[in-house]
């Protein structure tokens, strides 16, 4: 007997929480007993008094399994409300990456080169070293990092994506 | 300004004022304020059972019988851990209770302490929702939300962890007004638009099915006199779930039985076969559905469900109606009936389904000198079913068995542990029904394996004279496992026999209960009359023939179309695919 997975496609969802203790073990525990997927998440409160969270998750899975995650999400009591920012339409999504690069001579110049053509900042360098700051959507971010392992990459943290529809409308 | 009031003050007045009359728990360190609390009043008499997990069944037992929530109080840690069971149980059959755990100071909190477990983090997927108070100025906020989250929309287990300091340290209570939660709105009332969809579909069908579900009963007694009113104005046939029996009668002409893995023949292929399939309260579980692409192929698909989850889960349909199931029977009906809809010429359909009733799917073979396992439960039945009995049951074939051969008439009388499956489930469950209900006949219908699960709790019913009855069908076998086995691996029977058993009127008797043993088919009769004229508690250890099998039976992976129906079907082996179903 063989184990056959099924196609995926990926959705940005945004989740809006109320700000409380657990709320992230809630929302992660809930992907993992169910068996989907996070692709990435990221949190931080959105409003003044720091009472509602804005969590931005990205997600894979079949279309009834998309519909069903938003659904459980929902069913949760400190959600107040699950956008399917994929399926809403037109939205910006960006994710901001940290990334070290050491080496030196023509390594180091092909570094730095390829860093403003990609508009990433340096945040940090050294005589052997540069940190990068470079934002963007997830596939240029992931072609950067791949440029930079040609040329000394050593680290890199990312941030995940955070998202928002595009017009003049709150979701 | 109000006067200030402990913690532990603060939470027995709030579960005053909320109306609580019972709570099943057991004390321990971290909760000895709270203890003390219930000492010094009279309103809200404690149930002392003997193991935790028993506390949680018993607030189940008691709120499937009232419709009022059950409330548990156990200690921190082990006391938490072993009420995990329940919490699950009462949350994957949508039972509402509120359980109160003690938790170590919340200094100690993070350090490992005596006694500590991360119970909110434990309980987290088990509940519908759960809290940790740090700050006795919110407990009655939080005591009041947590019935409020309890018992509304899809009804479920909600946790309070209370840290010893916040019991002691005081704090201003008021009762709160209507609760206004936040975030937490369930849809109840549905949409018209879609209930007149829905009422047109029935309409024009020519072989609907009303499928119904735990969500029924959970609903309210209105819920099941709505649905035998659109049962009776629509003319359609009912079959139920496990979780929803009572909610039409079973002497009902239009009742076809239980459906799914041991459902009856009629209710199978009538849902395989039907053009209209109206599900009410119920969730498409694998126990009933059987193979998913085999499931009624032809039928358009309505769904009546109070969580959104729950629509589109497993089985696709093709309307969708998000609300309380009685508001929307009770919209349903009145649609029907101001359309002047008339009843559907379904004479085609009935006589085909009393083709199938012929068949007799439950009826068994009765020619050995032992007591049949089924003519054990008709015997039972046609005894008890003037009092109106509430029957409790524990896991496996005893509960298959009841739930084909006894007729349930009302809502609210069948408890059974459906989605989770627990064993041992059906004493405590009695217990906590008996408690709500002092003038009832209350009966476990017991294996002789599952009820050892639970067995100390014979000391709770003597404790507080409560006259349960206890009738086990006992065939020395964990028999639904030794039925499987049978079914998928040539008969060999790893570790399903029971051995070592107790004497179990001897047993019955040390706790202070009368106990009987049938051992003939002559003394069924006779046995049983003696177990409901005794007083008091009464254990019934019935020798049931050891190998009788529960049939009918949609193996796993089967459709409805392939429910085994002979004795000599169940045996041999099976393919690795459906080994692998549960």
């Amino acid at each position: 007997m063989h184990i056959h997975p099924e196609l995926h496609e990926r959705h940005t969802l945004s989740v809006t929480v109320d700000n409380e203790a657990g709320i992230l073990a809630r929302i992660a525990g809930m992907f993992s007993a169910r068996g989907y997927n996070i692709e990435s998440l990221t949190v931080a409160d959105v409003t003044e008094d720091e009472s509602v969270s804005r969590i931005t998750i990205v997600t894979s899975g079949a279309p009834a399994n998309i519909e069903q995650i938003i659904a459980q999400l929902d069913r949760l009591v400190p959600v107040h409300k699950v956008n399917d920012l994929t399926a809403l339409g037109p939205h910006v999504e960006r994710e901001l990456a940290l990334v070290k690069v050491a080496g030196a001579g023509d390594h180091r110049i092909e570094a730095l080169r390829l860093a403003d053509v990609y508009r990433a900042r340096v945040v940090d360098a050294t005589t052997g070293s540069f940190v990068f700051e470079v934002t963007g959507s997830s596939e240029k971010l992931d072609t950067f990092i791949g440029l930079m392992r040609e040329v000394g990459l050593v680290e890199v943290a990312r941030t995940g994506v955070v998202a928002i529809a595009r017009g003049r409308e709150a979701v | 300004m109000p006067r200030e009031l402990s913690g532990a003050d603060i939470l027995v007045q709030a579960l005053t004022d909320l109306g609580v009359e019972h709570v099943f728990g057991y004390p321990g360190g971290a909760v000895l304020p709270i203890y003390d609390a219930l000492f010094r009043q009279s309103r809200i008499k404690h149930i002392l059972v003997r193991h935790e997990q028993a506390a949680t069944h018993a607030a189940e037992g008691y709120a499937r019988s009232t419709g009022k929530p059950g409330v548990v109080l156990v200690t921190s840690g082990p006391g938490a851990t072993n009420a995990v069971t329940g919490i699950t149980d009462a949350l994957l059959d949508s039972i509402p209770i509120v359980v109160i755990t003690g938790q170590v100071p919340t200094a100690l909190i993070g350090t490992d302490a005596f006694q500590e477990a991360d119970t909110v983090g434990i309980t987290r997927h088990c509940t519908k929702h759960n809290y940790l108070v740090k700050d006795p100025a919110q407990l009655g906020t939080v005591v009041h939300e947590a019935f409020h989250i309890a018992i509304s929309g899809r009804p479920g287990p909600v946790v309070i962890d209370v840290p010893k300091d916040v019991q002691v340290a005081t704090a201003t209570y008021r009762t709160p007004g209507t609760i206004q939660h936040k975030t937490y709105r369930p849809q109840v009332k549905p949409d018209t638009a879609l209930v007149e969809a829905a009422v047109e579909m029935l309409a024009a069908a020519e072989r609907p099915i009303l499928y119904t579900g735990g969500g029924v009963i959970n609903s309210g007694p209105c819920a099941s006199m709505l649905l035998q009113e659109l049962a009776r104005i629509t003319g359609a046939p009912v079959t139920s779930t496990l979780m929803g029996l009572g909610a039409l009668p079973a002497s009902s002409d239009q009742w076809l039985g239980m459906l799914g893995m041991h459902g009856t023949y009629e209710a199978n292929m009538a849902m395989h076969d039907a053009d209209l399939m109206v599900c009410l309260g119920a969730r498409f579980d694998d126990r009933v559905t059987g193979r998913l692409d085999a499931f009624s192929p032809r039928s358009k698909k309505i769904h009546v469900d109070i969580d959104r989850s729950s629509i589109n889960k497993t089985v696709r349909v093709d309307l969708g109606i998000v609300g309380d199931v009685g508001r929307t029977l009770e919209d349903m009906v009145r649609i029907w009936k101001a359309r002047g809809h008339q009843k559907n010429d379904l004479t085609g359909w009935w006589r085909q389904i009393g083709e199938w009733r012929a068949k007799d799917c439950l009826g068994f073979p009765e020619d050995g000198p032992e007591i049949m396992p089924q003519r054990a439960i008709r015997a039972l039945y046609e005894a008890t079913r003037q009092r109106k009995p509430i029957v409790t049951t524990e896991v496996g074939q005893h509960q298959m068995w009841a739930a084909q051969h006894f007729g349930f008439e009302r809502p609210n009388k069948w408890l059974t542990s459906g989605g989770l499956g627990t064993m041992g489930y059906g004493l405590p469950a009695a217990i906590g029904a008996q408690i709500g209900n002092p003038q009832a006949l209350v009966i476990d219908i017991a294996g002789e394996a599952s009820i050892q699960m639970n067995i100390q709790e014979l000391a709770t019913a003597s404790q507080y004279r409560l006259p349960v009855k206890i009738f086990i069908l006992n065939n020395e076998y964990m028999g639904m496992v030794r039925q499987w086995q049978d079914l998928t691996y040539e008969g060999r029977h790893s570790e399903s026999y029971s051995e070592a058993l107790p004497d179990f009127v001897k047993l019955a008797q040390a706790y202070g209960w009368t106990g009987l043993r049938i051992e003939r088919p002559d003394e069924l009769e006779g046995g049983i009359a003696m177990m409901l004229d005794t007083p008091g508690p009464v254990l019934v250890d019935c020798r049931v023939a050891k190998l009788a099998n529960c049939l009918p039976m949609i193996p796993s992976g089967a459709a409805h179309t392939d429910m085994i129906l002979q004795e000599t079907q169940v045996s041999g082996t099976m393919d690795d695919e459906a080994k692998a179903l549960v």
